[in-house]
């Protein structure tokens, strides 16, 4: 077995992996690792299956001591990571010495990164996942959904068989400013034409109203005329229109059922870009069918292959 | 019945049943759902149901959007209520006070009805589990007589106690652990409500049925409840 001890963290590292599935009919939010793309490719550098637990390290505040030789992968965000002082680069695998010591500083590019060890981190499942939900009191090392907390310490059982170098045309450029692809959603014709217009036309500000249950997004206002809504489902990136307008996409811990008027849905890949924005950045949404949109997410899964 | 099948993301479709809320739907919301669970098998991620709705998230790796939606239809051919299709009776024992209860003055005033009249209509009835959200183990339950229908509280509670029974317009419900909430709570109950180490976990699923059992303070406390005043809680 291999230690880490954590020496400092914030409410925003998280244990995380794929999410806790077959029991959202039971009101239990999806969680899992906001960024699944950079999370999968954490994993995917040490030969581990993709839905291993990590670390989501969100904006940095994050100190890692190795009790013994460690072995981890690092990917998603530049949070200014450092190994003993000298800057570390995500997209990884890389050795730690017994008593080295890892931190993440600040964010330099992106919002979130994640921390992989070999077979994943050591923790007990509840409800199928380690997945960390504060609210609802499920996952963690704890596994009453408490946050990494200084003095905790993360281990992992299996010593690293493989370590992997990501080709750089894998890596994820967060520096593009592709357009969002929305899913349309059954209440897409309910909107203004003004609505419709302003939502695939607008620049779109992440508001610093975000957290794992969703991202509100600022703009014009957009109008629903619609009847009000029973509540139904919501799936994974729904974009959620309150009566003041402001869409809100709904992210991994959104509840799971809910009465707004929606938009569509963000794809997979759309919402790991989401995931690695800060607020004040600007974003745009374009439209895309559900057939062209299954088409580009079997293709990606198929770079994990 | 011919369900409507909607897209909702790229791998979710939701499948509308109704348009509007009633008890009647229950057993053909509980018919569909053991169809698409056989009919989708593994390659089932969630079946979220919801008052008039049951959500579908698939493998997309095993199925694509038009594979998902012959799925679906092939499932519903000929679907049929199933009368005997009743989910499981619960029996919740609730503690009705004013201490634990606030709003009973207030329903009592709306409805014109004395406390002790409010209570005994509440428990009289028996509700159907239309859906869990909002937290693990939170059941919506109707329908509640018009008399006690309230709409939320205008300025909901940052912290309401685990256990307490509340009504929103004609839905009442019970909070499985201490979290925000804007209903209006006329008791609270013993029963845990949601646990990690039960078969199931929650105490009630979609489709089961419910009675409220008035109890006094000392079977309350025997059956394991916490009496402190939800007043201390703000």
């Amino acid at each position: 077995m291999s230690r880490l001890l954590i020496e400092a963290s914030t409410p925003l590292c998280l244990l995380q992996d794929a999410g806790r599935f077959g029991v959202r009919h039971l009101g239990v939010t999806q969680g899992g690792a906001l960024d699944w793309v950079s999370m999968s490719w954490a994993n995917w550098l040490l030969g581990n299956s993709l839905d291993a637990a990590v670390v989501e390290i969100t904006l940095g505040g994050f100190t890692l001591v190795a009790q013994d030789d460690c072995c981890l992968a690092l990917a998603g965000a530049d949070l200014g990571a450092q190994l003993d002082g000298q800057p570390l680069a995500p997209w990884r695998a890389f050795s730690l010495k017994q008593g080295q010591r890892l931190q993440f500083t600040q964010p330099l590019l992106g919002a979130r990164a994640y921390l992989a060890a070999p077979g994943g981190f050591a923790a007990n499942k509840v409800l199928g996942s380690c997945a960390t939900v504060v609210r609802e009191e499920l996952g963690g090392l704890d596994g009453f959904g408490r946050a990494l907390a200084k003095g905790a310490e993360l281990s992992y059982l299996r010593p690293a068989v493989e370590l992997r170098e990501l080709p750089r045309e894998q890596i994820p450029d967060f520096k593009l400013k592709l357009p969002l692809e929305v899913v349309l959603g059954a209440q897409i014709g309910e909107f203004s034409g003004q609505s419709l217009f302003d939502a695939f036309n607008s620049v779109w500000t992440v508001d610093s109203r975000a957290d794992r249950m969703g991202i509100r997004l600022q703009g014009p206002a957009l109008q629903y005329q619609g009847q009000p809504m029973i509540s139904e489902g919501i799936p994974l990136g729904a974009i959620q229109v309150p009566p003041d307008g402001q869409p809100i996409v709904l992210l991994n811990d959104r509840q799971t059922i809910g009465g707004y008027p929606r938009l569509g849905a963000l794809t997979p890949l759309a919402l790991a870009r989401l995931a690695q924005c800060l607020p004040g950045m600007q974003v745009r949404l374009t439209p895309v069918v559900q057939e062209t949109a299954h088409q580009q997410q079997v293709e990606y899964l198929r770079r994990f292959a | 019945m011919k369900p409507r099948i909607e897209v909702v993301a790229v791998d979710c479709l939701m499948v509308r049943l109704f348009e509007v809320i009633t008890e009647d739907n229950m057993p053909w919301m509980l018919a569909a759902t053991e169809r698409l669970r056989a009919g989708f098998g593994r390659h089932l991620i969630d079946l979220v149901p919801s008052y008039t709705t049951l959500m579908v998230h698939y493998d997309l790796s095993a199925l694509t959007p038009s594979q998902a939606r012959e799925l679906i239809a092939e499932a519903l051919t000929d679907l049929a209520a199933n009368p005997q299709a009743r989910g499981q009776c619960h029996v919740l024992p609730v503690w009705y006070d004013l201490s634990v209860g606030p709003e009973l003055n207030l329903l009592s005033q709306r409805s014109g009805l004395t406390v002790d009249q409010v209570i005994r209509r509440h428990s009289e009835r028996e509700y159907q589990v239309f859906a869990l959200g909002f937290a693990p183990g939170f059941a919506f339950m109707g329908l509640v007589e018009e008399a006690l229908a309230a709409p939320r509280l205008s300025t909901p509670r940052k912290r309401v106690a685990a256990g307490s029974v509340g009504i929103a317009e004609r839905q009442t419900a019970a909070y499985p652990v201490v979290s925000p909430g804007g209903w209006n709570l006329i008791g609270r109950t013993p029963s845990k409500l949601f646990d990690r180490e039960r078969d199931g976990y929650s105490l009630m699923q979609p489709g089961d049925t419910v009675r409220f059992e008035a109890i006094n303070h000392a079977e309350f406390i025997r059956l394991g409840g916490d009496d402190t005043p939800q007043e201390n809680l703000a």
